[in-house]
C-alpha cells in the first residue's frame, strides 16, 4: 500500500439508467449495508450493499465533500476503483425538505386508504425512501 | 374502363399514403436515435453488474443455501416465458418472427410434457398468443416505453411480477423471448433463460469488454451468498430492462425499414399510374381528334 495519502483512485457512480459521475476523488464515505464506511486509493477489495444513505465524494484532501442521496445499491471496491450501482440517486442540494415532508404526509395518508395489499406494499417502500431522503437532509431520525 | 377522373383519385390516394408513410419513416428515426442513445446510457450499468457477479461468483461457494435464482427449484416441469414484443404494428415481421419463435418454444415445451405459462409485454404479443394459448397467458403488460422511452420503473413492474411468482413457488424456469438489436437492418428473436440464472452467460454476454478478473481476494458485507442474494433480483431486473430497451429501438427500427420500403413502393406506384393516367388522357384526346375530322371529311 502507497504511503501517499494525497492519491486518488477512480470514482463511478452508475444508476440503472446513466452514468451519473465519473471523476477521480481521493475520499468517498459510504454507508454500507453493516456500517458506514470511508474509501481511499488502495483500499482493500470489497464488495458491498449500500443502504439508503448519503456519499460522500471529496475530490481532492481538503476539498468540502459533495453528497448525493442513494437510495440503495452496490459498492464495488478496488485498489484503484470504486464503483457505485445506485437504484436512485439524486444531489443533496436537490432535495427539498419542505418537498419531501409533504410526500411523506400523503404518502402516509394514501397508506391508510390503501385497500389491496400490492397497493400497500409499493407505499411503503415509497415511505421508507421518502423517510430516508429526509434523515439525509436533517441528520436525524424522522418520526 | 375506369375514367380519367378514377386515376386521378387513385393517384391523390396513393400520394396521401405515401407522405403518411415517410412521415412515419421519419418519427421512426428520430425514436429510434433516442432508444438507441438510452441503451448505450445504460451500459455501464449492465457492465458493473456483470463485473460484480463475476466477482462474486468467483468468491462464492455453491451450497443449499445459495439464492434458488442461481441453483434453481430443483425441477424444471413448470415454465414461465416472457415475450415481448411492441404495442403497435406497422413495423414489418417485428412482432411476427418473434411470436413465431416464441410459439415453437411453446409448443417444444409441451410436447415434452412441460407446463408453460406466459407473461405478455406489448399488446401484439397477446394479440397474436391469445387464440393458441390464451389460457397460459397469466399477465400482460402494455404501454411500456409508451412515451417513447422505457424507465427503470416500468422495467421493474415486470421484474417484480416475475419474481412475486417465483417466490410464490409459480414456475421453476423462466425465460425471455425478445428482439435482439443487432443493427438497425437486422433484429433478431432471441430466447434467453433468465431463472435459475447462468453466470456464464451474463459474463460471455459483455464479452467485448472482459472485466479482467483481479487475483486479489475480496471482502464480502455481507457475506457471498447474503450479497449474491440481493444481487440477482437486480441483475434479473438488469437483464429485462435490457431486453425491453433493445426491443423498443429494434421495434423502432424495423418501423423505420418497413416504412421506407412502403415510401418506395408507394413513388413506384404513383409512377406506374401516371404513366396509364397519361396514356388514358392521350387517347381520349386521340379519340376526340378522329371524331373531329372524321365529322369534318364527311360533310
Amino acid at each position: 500500500m502507497s504511503e501517499n495519502t494525497s492519491q486518488q483512485f477512480n470514482f463511478e457512480l452508475v444508476s440503472s439508467e446513466e452514468k451519473l459521475v465519473s471523476e477521480p476523488a481521493w475520499q468517498v464515505t459510504i454507508p454500507g449495508e453493516e456500517g458506514t464506511f470511508g474509501v481511499r486509493a488502495g483500499h482493500s477489495s470489497l464488495v458491498s450493499s449500500i443502504r439508503p444513505g448519503i456519499v460522500e465524494i471529496v475530490s481532492a484532501q481538503g476539498n468540502t465533500p459533495s453528497k448525493i442521496f442513494i437510495a440503495g445499491g452496490f459498492a464495488d471496491v478496488t485498489a484503484t476503483n470504486c464503483t457505485i450501482l445506485a437504484e436512485e440517486a439524486m444531489k443533496l442540494e436537490d432535495l427539498d425538505q419542505g418537498d419531501i415532508e409533504q410526500e411523506i404526509s400523503s404518502l402516509s395518508s394514501n397508506l391508510d386508504n390503501a385497500k389491496d395489499d400490492v397497493e400497500k406494499i409499493r407505499l411503503t417502500r415509497q415511505l421508507t425512501l421518502a423517510k430516508a431522503k429526509l434523515t439525509a437532509i436533517t441528520g436525524q431520525l424522522a418520526a | 374502363m375506369p375514367s380519367l377522373k378514377d386515376y386521378r383519385d387513385r393517384i391523390a390516394s396513393v400520394k396521401s399514403t405515401k407522405k403518411i408513410t415517410s412521415a412515419m419513416k421519419m418519427v421512426a428515426a428520430s425514436k429510434l436515435k433516442k432508444a438507441q442513445s438510452q441503451a448505450e446510457a445504460s451500459q455501464p450499468y449492465a457492465r458493473a453488474m456483470a463485473e460484480m457477479l463475476e466477482r462474486v461468483a468467483a468468491g462464492v461457494t455453491i451450497t443449499d443455501a445459495s439464492p434458488k435464482l442461481l441453483i434453481g427449484t430443483g425441477s424444471e416441469q413448470r415454465h414461465l416465458l416472457v415475450v415481448v414484443t411492441s404495442d403497435r404494428g406497422l413495423c414489418g415481421g417485428f412482432n411476427g418472427n418473434l411470436v413465431r419463435l416464441a410459439r415453437i418454444e411453446i409448443n417444444r415445451l409441451l410436447s415434452e410434457g412441460k407446463e408453460v405459462q406466459i407473461i405478455t409485454v406489448g399488446r401484439k404479443a397477446r394479440d397474436l398468443l391469445k387464440r393458441e394459448h390464451g389460457s397460459k397467458i397469466i399477465k400482460n403488460f402494455t404501454g411500456i416505453g409508451g412515451s417513447s422511452r422505457v424507465s427503470f420503473a416500468e422495467a421493474n413492474q415486470v421484474t417484480e411480477m416475475v419474481l412475486d411468482q417465483f417466490e410464490a413457488g409459480n414456475f421453476d424456469v423462466c425465460s425471455l423471448i425478445y428482439n435482439n438489436f443487432k443493427s438497425v437492418m437486422t433484429q433478431e428473436p432471441k430466447a434467453q433463460q433468465i431463472i435459475p440464472f447462468s453466470l456464464t452467460d451474463t459474463i460471455r454476454a459483455n464479452d467485448n469488454d472482459a472485466p479482467e478478473v483481479l487475483a486479489s481476494p475480496y471482502a464480502f458485507e455481507p457475506e457471498e451468498n447474503e450479497i449474491l442474494g440481493l444481487l440477482l433480483p437486480k441483475n434479473l431486473g438488469v437483464q429485462l430492462f435490457r431486453a425491453l430497451l433493445d426491443s423498443a429501438a429494434g421495434e423502432q427500427a424495423a418501423r423505420m425499414t418497413a416504412m421506407d420500403n412502403a415510401t418506395r413502393n408507394a413513388g413506384e406506384k404513383i409512377d406506374g399510374l401516371t404513366l396509364v393516367y397519361n396514356r388514358a388522357r392521350q387517347a381520349a384526346i386521340t379519340k376526340e381528334l378522329i371524331e373531329i375530322i372524321s365529322g369534318a371529311e364527311a360533310v
